[in-house]
């Protein structure tokens, strides 16, 4: 199964490690502070809701997504204002009911239209890159991860791994159960 | 010290939350279901006959005749796009300003925004009257010239605020239901549902990194939207406002609009609450009576500001001194169409004055018949400002009346069957409520947590 799933993934997209799970996700937030604090810097939390204080714990830093969100809806607004100039007062210009040709307050809700648009396709466009998505076929430790448990992760490829050493840990931190998995 | 009342009703885990509402998508409903899905589905064919009549005879087989040249389809797309308006107030507006009540209604919500701005742009789109071209509205490269669409006009910024409204609104719903999505892949007990509901879920993980920037990206959707569902109502009435029309040329309509909007969309919010409640009774914990009063709350609030609305237009039109503006006042309220008048404002103003008793407030029945005068007053609102305004302008030579053809209440009725029937198929085959965003208010208004039950 290992191979299959390396061959397909071309091994960059899951790395085998060890996973912790939890049942309650103010023990993970202690649990992963203790991790952090032991030194590990690539461990992941899978979690069926956003837990509050996770990004702390973890030293997850705030996304940067809101710059894209602002400069592709800057980049909406302009394209909105250039287009309603080219198209109304370059390429084809017609007079309508008197107003001048470039007749910017007719052409507002057009670029505050493409503001948004542009502004909300650029941020889901960034949450896809960011988060990888989509993908076919993901790794899944533990199908009730969606439902009702939490979960440690840490990759082989952390500093410092010791697969037992890091199962002793998980154990005395609280974890339920402990197994090596791919993520 | 005030206690905050719990959003969820009953003693639960996260388990039973997610069996709870995956339950619909898992087992096969009672009779009940399908005998609205049946319903619906007949309505539907209703409206399939009807705009498939209008279209293929022509306009001609509707009552749009001079001078009332907007009709049915004017009236009703307004509609529906304002229906549409109170799922984006629940899901973004309500969403900023921290309301938790609102996370086991929201995704419902919100579906019905995606759903009634569907059905709404079915209705210009027919009314041009040569639906197969109805892609010359859109400004691309073309061999005509190229001849741009005319971006001065109201009517266009119509085509860009309603085209990004139903693009942001089925993005935002869309990617509030992945985590949920996930959900049901890993319950999944077949291959083909695990498959199916794997690609819709886009491989979600639930990493906690994900999770961040998911949250700013779910907070982003929500800033936007809360301008763009302000300015769609606002630029749909500009149709009527830009004009030089008494009755329509007035610097009131934007605000008047989205507060109509939004008040109608609550309407139907409540309609469609008090259906799925008897339809899945195990989300009578979910979505609480304590959310059917707040929802009739922002009801009886909307509309006394809708009724501000109708008073102040009446006190402008006798100050203003204009005798054009006057007469169609009187004529709205006194003329020919007196009982469309009435009915605006009963339904409107006076029914949803009940709910300053708090008896009617958490009175299933009275607010699911209030919900339905809401929405009948709502379209009489907009059958009031289309109708009246036109059959009667400066010259009496030009008076005339509107007379609906059968096909009109065809596609009015049936309109409704398009709605409902998407409705309910949503409800069956993606998840109601958020499993995702419920959970983390579990605990609100619980005495000591939760933590020790699991």
């Amino acid at each position: 199964m290992t191979n299959t799933k390396k061959a397909t993934c071309h091994g960059s997209c899951s790395t085998p490690g060890v996973a912790g799970i939890w049942l309650d996700e103010h023990v993970l937030v202690e649990a992963a502070k203790k991790v952090r604090s032991a030194g590990f810097k690539k461990t992941e939390a899978i979690s069926p809701f956003p837990i509050h204080g996770i990004d702390e714990a973890l030293g997850i830093s705030r996304s940067m997504i809101p710059w894209v969100t602002f400069i592709f809806g800057l980049l909406g607004f302009s394209f909105g204002l250039w287009f309603t100039w080219w198209t109304s007062s370059v390429d084809w210009p017609v007079r309508i009911s008197g107003k001048p040709m470039w007749s910017i307050p007719a052409f507002v809700p057009i670029m505050f239209e493409c503001t948004i648009l542009f502004g909300a396709l650029s941020s889901v466009g960034a949450l896809l890159f960011l988060t990888r998505m989509p993908r076919l076929n993901p790794p899944i430790i533990d199908p009730d991860l969606t439902s009702h448990k939490f979960a440690l992760f840490i990759p082989e490829d952390d500093v410092q791994f010791d697969g037992a050493k890091i199962e002793q840990l998980f154990k005395q931190l609280g974890a339920v159960e402990v197994k090596r998995v791919e993520f | 010290m005030m206690k905050r009342a719990p959003l969820i009703w009953g003693t639960k885990n996260y388990a039973d939350i997610t069996n709870d509402i995956c339950e619909l998508l898992e087992k096969v409903p009672g009779w009940k279901y399908f005998a609205g899905l049946l319903g619906a589905k007949t309505l539907f064919l209703v409206y399939i006959l009807a705009q498939g009549v209008i279209v293929a005879y022509g306009m001609g087989m509707m009552g749009i005749s001079h001078p009332v040249m907007w009709g049915t389809d004017i009236i009703t797309f307004v509609f529906w796009i304002g229906i549409g308006h109170a799922g984006t107030l629940i899901s973004a507006i309500l969403y900023l300003f921290r309301q938790k009540w609102r996370t086991s209604i929201a995704r419902t919500a919100e579906a019905m925004t995606v759903f009634a701005v569907m059905v709404a742009g079915t209705f210009p789109v027919l009314h041009v009257g040569r639906p197969w071209l109805a892609y010359w509205l859109l400004p691309y490269p073309n061999q005509r010239g190229p001849l741009w669409v005319n971006f001065r006009s109201p009517l266009l910024w119509d085509v860009f605020a309603v085209s990004t409204y139903a693009t942001v609104s089925a993005v935002f719903w869309f990617i509030g239901m992945v985590p949920d999505l996930a959900t049901i892949r890993d319950r999944a007990t077949t291959v083909w549902r695990r498959r199916i509901y794997g690609a819709l879920s886009l491989g979600w993980r639930g990493t906690a990194r994900d999770w961040s920037h998911y949250e700013i990206v779910y907070m982003l959707l929500a800033g936007l939207s809360t301008p763009l569902v302000l300015s769609v109502h606002s630029i749909v009435s500009f149709d009527f406002a830009v004009s030089s029309l008494p009755g329509w040329h007035t610097t009131i309509f934007p605000p008047y609009f989205v507060a109509g909007a939004i008040f109608s969309g609550f309407g139907m919010v409540v309609t469609l609450m008090t259906m799925v409640r008897i339809l899945v009774p195990k989300f009578k914990d979910y979505i609480t009576l304590d959310h059917m009063e707040a929802m009739n709350k922002i009801i009886m609030a909307t509309g006394l500001m809708v009724g501000y609305a109708y008073g102040s237009e009446f006190f402008i039109a006798w100050y203003s001194g204009s005798p054009y503006e006057g007469f169609v006042f009187m004529n709205r309220a006194f003329g020919p169409y007196w009982w469309a008048y009435w009915i605006m404002v009963s339904c409107n103003v006076f029914i949803p004055q009940l709910f300053w008793f708090k008896a009617a407030r958490r009175s299933i029945p009275v607010m699911f018949v209030i919900s339905i005068f809401v929405n009948i007053g709502m379209w009489f609102e907009r059958f009031v400002i289309v109708v009246t305004s036109l059959h009667r302008d400066f010259l009496p030579s030009n008076w005339g009346m509107w007379h609906p053809t059968i096909w009109d209440l065809g596609a009015i009725a049936g309109s409704f069957g398009m709605f409902l029937f998407l409705f309910l198929i949503y409800i069956r085959v993606l998840p109601a409520i958020s499993i995702a965003e419920v959970k983390p208010v579990l605990e609100v208004g619980r005495e000591g947590g939760n933590h020790d039950k699991h």
